[in-house]
């Protein structure tokens, strides 16, 4: 198995990305990651350093709509997709102190 | 029927938009079980829409271009009240608080939205294998893959559900699908067609675009879709598309350049079927007056290793708002932070999951100018091989994908190899370029075969006049 990214960074990432993984996971996931990196090596044959970067297919200029009031957004169809909710307001389990 | 065929019949009053729908519902009902086109049959808005249309006509009121044509919808665009899910479990019951853009003008136009497609989970495949509701299987073997992301629209189309759908393309999850099923799918520029309403997966690459059985009908939708909104920052000021004069133009005098590199070039894995078929669309295009002769736009080579860097991470960023807070379903645990993670390790298939890791590994200290700086970098280098290209040719040519469909289960195992299905149709993205794929020629085995028509930045003209062409060659010879 080539080392492009280590089980250790794998289980790093996945911490980052609020998701857990099972050790059976982590090995294929290790190995598929490893895999696609690899292919994006390819890349480093390139001379990029003159080179600007692009991040976006369109020349962006930030876009403003006229200050003027409009419809509100009707919270009580927002709150109706929540999983819980009370007194008009998303409701979360304990997010400070000793949960016990 | 086709699409254009429909809505004049209802509109000259020779048939309802009721009878044309309940065709189409029984055509569902024969053989959705097998192939799984959809995440759900809207059977009732359905008939309420298409009696809406019918009691327009009655009034001598005309509903629009798309006057009761059934329209398939790809299940990563909001619809008001109904369930969206994008093939995933952490959209689970979900009901969108509001329409896309797109619906709204889908409905302006008279359609009748028959339902929801199914896709991979958040349009991350090129099988719709990853849809977390199970597989869709291509209608002309039933053993093959559909394509995807959008296999759910392109099959929908290919089985006769829908003359019309509507899908979504980051990579090619328009153009691919189309190719393996045989029908004609377009991307458009970026910005062309407004993204409000459809589920972020790479918001600079995403584009909402049409499926039709005819290159006809597939700019009949777009005409219809496209055009400014101001509810989506990135779409372009312009007037909605007129393509009505392209369908007729013919390519005399076109300059036409074969991307070497996708065509049996530098880039390995291209079939020697796809590649007899590329042969055969130069040869008509050719007979047709078009000047067409095979060059180099080197930088397409990396489009694909630029493309798996810069999707998921953009995909990890606009993610992460699944976290069981303020939609879809939640696992529950004591901490908040606890149960974000349980929610979202029980809500994301594998696939998605990878992605997420991809992108954020991508992007973390360290690593972000080895591949997220310099996969933007590529993203220059393939920009201006385009514009290059651009200054000697009016349309670029390639196969839209490596193969025919392929079996279920191919590919599933090995991720890497999924990806290799985009090759020829992620440098659009990166460019933000609109390509179309027109069914030319089959395989061996019998299957179809899509060739990709490129065009320059806003030029969905010139590129539907090589469309057109391709498409009534094809219809010669079969």
């Amino acid at each position: 198995m080539n080392e492009r990214i280590s089980r250790d960074d794998v289980a790093h990432v996945a911490r980052l990305a609020c998701l857990s993984l099972t050790d059976a996971e982590l090995d294929a996931f290790t190995n598929q990651l490893s895999n696609i990196l690899e292919h994006a090596a390819d890349l480093d044959a390139l001379e990029l350093a003159e080179v600007e970067p692009t991040a976006h297919p369109l020349p962006l200029v930030n876009v403003f709509r006229d200050d003027e009031p409009g419809e509100l957004a009707d919270r009580e169809k927002f709150l109706a997709s929540a999983p819980q909710v009370e007194n008009n307001q998303f409701k979360v389990p304990p997010a400070l102190g000793d949960p016990s | 029927m086709n699409a254009r065929e429909i809505s004049s019949a209802i509109r000259k009053g020779e048939t309802t938009a009721k009878d044309v729908l309940e065709n189409h519902l029984t055509v569902i009902q024969d053989r959705e079980e097998e192939i799984h086109a959809f995440n759900l049959v809207m059977t009732e808005e359905a008939r309420n829409e298409a009696e809406g249309i019918d009691a327009l006509i009655a009034k001598g009121k005309d509903p629009g271009p798309l006057a009761g044509i059934p329209v398939a919808v790809k299940d990563n665009i909001c619809t008001l009240g109904i369930p969206t899910t994008c093939s995933s479990k952490i959209l689970d019951g979900w009901r969108p608080p509001y329409d896309a853009t797109i619906i709204k003008r889908l409905r302006d136009a008279g359609a009748v939205i028959v339902g929801k497609t199914n896709l991979d989970e958040f349009a991350m495949g090129a099988s719709t294998e990853n849809s977390a509701f199970g597989p869709t299987r291509n209608p002309l073997d039933t053993t093959r893959v559909p394509g995807g992301s959008s296999g759910g629209s392109a099959a929908a189309v290919a089985a006769g559900f829908a003359p019309l759908a509507i899908g979504s393309d980051t990579g090619g999850s328009i153009r691919q699908p189309a190719a393996l099923c045989g029908v004609v799918g377009v991307k458009p520029t970026y910005g062309r067609v407004s993204r409000y309403g459809l589920v972020a997966f790479a918001s600079s690459l995403d584009q909402i675009g049409p499926f039709a059985e005819t290159v006809s009908d597939a700019a009949l939708l777009l005409e219809t879709i496209s055009g400014h909104d101001p509810l989506d920052t990135t779409s372009i000021i312009e007037p909605p598309l007129d393509l009505s004069t392209a369908l007729t133009q013919g390519v005399k005098g076109l300059r036409i350049g074969v991307i070497d590199e996708l065509s049996g070039g530098a880039v390995e894995g291209i079939s020697d079927e796809v590649l007899s078929c590329l042969d055969d669309a130069v040869q008509a295009l050719t007979t047709a007056g078009a000047i067409v002769e095979r060059t180099s736009v080197p930088s397409t080579v990396y489009g694909l290793s630029a493309y798996y860097v810069i999707a998921p991470a953009e995909a990890s960023s606009n993610l992460a708002r699944y976290d069981g807070v303020r939609f879809g379903p939640r696992v529950d645990a004591k901490t908040t932070s606890e149960m974000m993670v349980a929610t979202r390790t029980a809500g994301f298939g594998d696939e998605v999951k990878r992605r997420i890791m991809l992108g954020t590994y991508a992007l973390s200290a360290g690593y972000y100018d080895a591949y997220y700086g310099k996969s933007q970098k590529v993203r220059t280098l393939i920009m201006n091989d385009f514009a290059n290209a651009y200054e000697k040719y009016d349309l670029l040519l390639s196969p839209t994908a490596p193969t025919t469909a392929f079996p279920l289960g191919d590919k599933t195992e090995d991720p890497l190899q999924m990806y290799l299905q985009d090759i020829c149709t992620i440098s659009s993205n990166l460019a933000g370029h609109p390509a179309m794929s027109v069914p030319f020629g089959k395989g061996i085995d019998g299957l179809p075969v899509g060739i990709q028509v490129l065009a320059p930045a806003m030029d969905e003209h010139t590129m539907f006049r090589a469309g057109a062409v391709l498409e009534f060659s094809n219809q010669g010879q079969a």
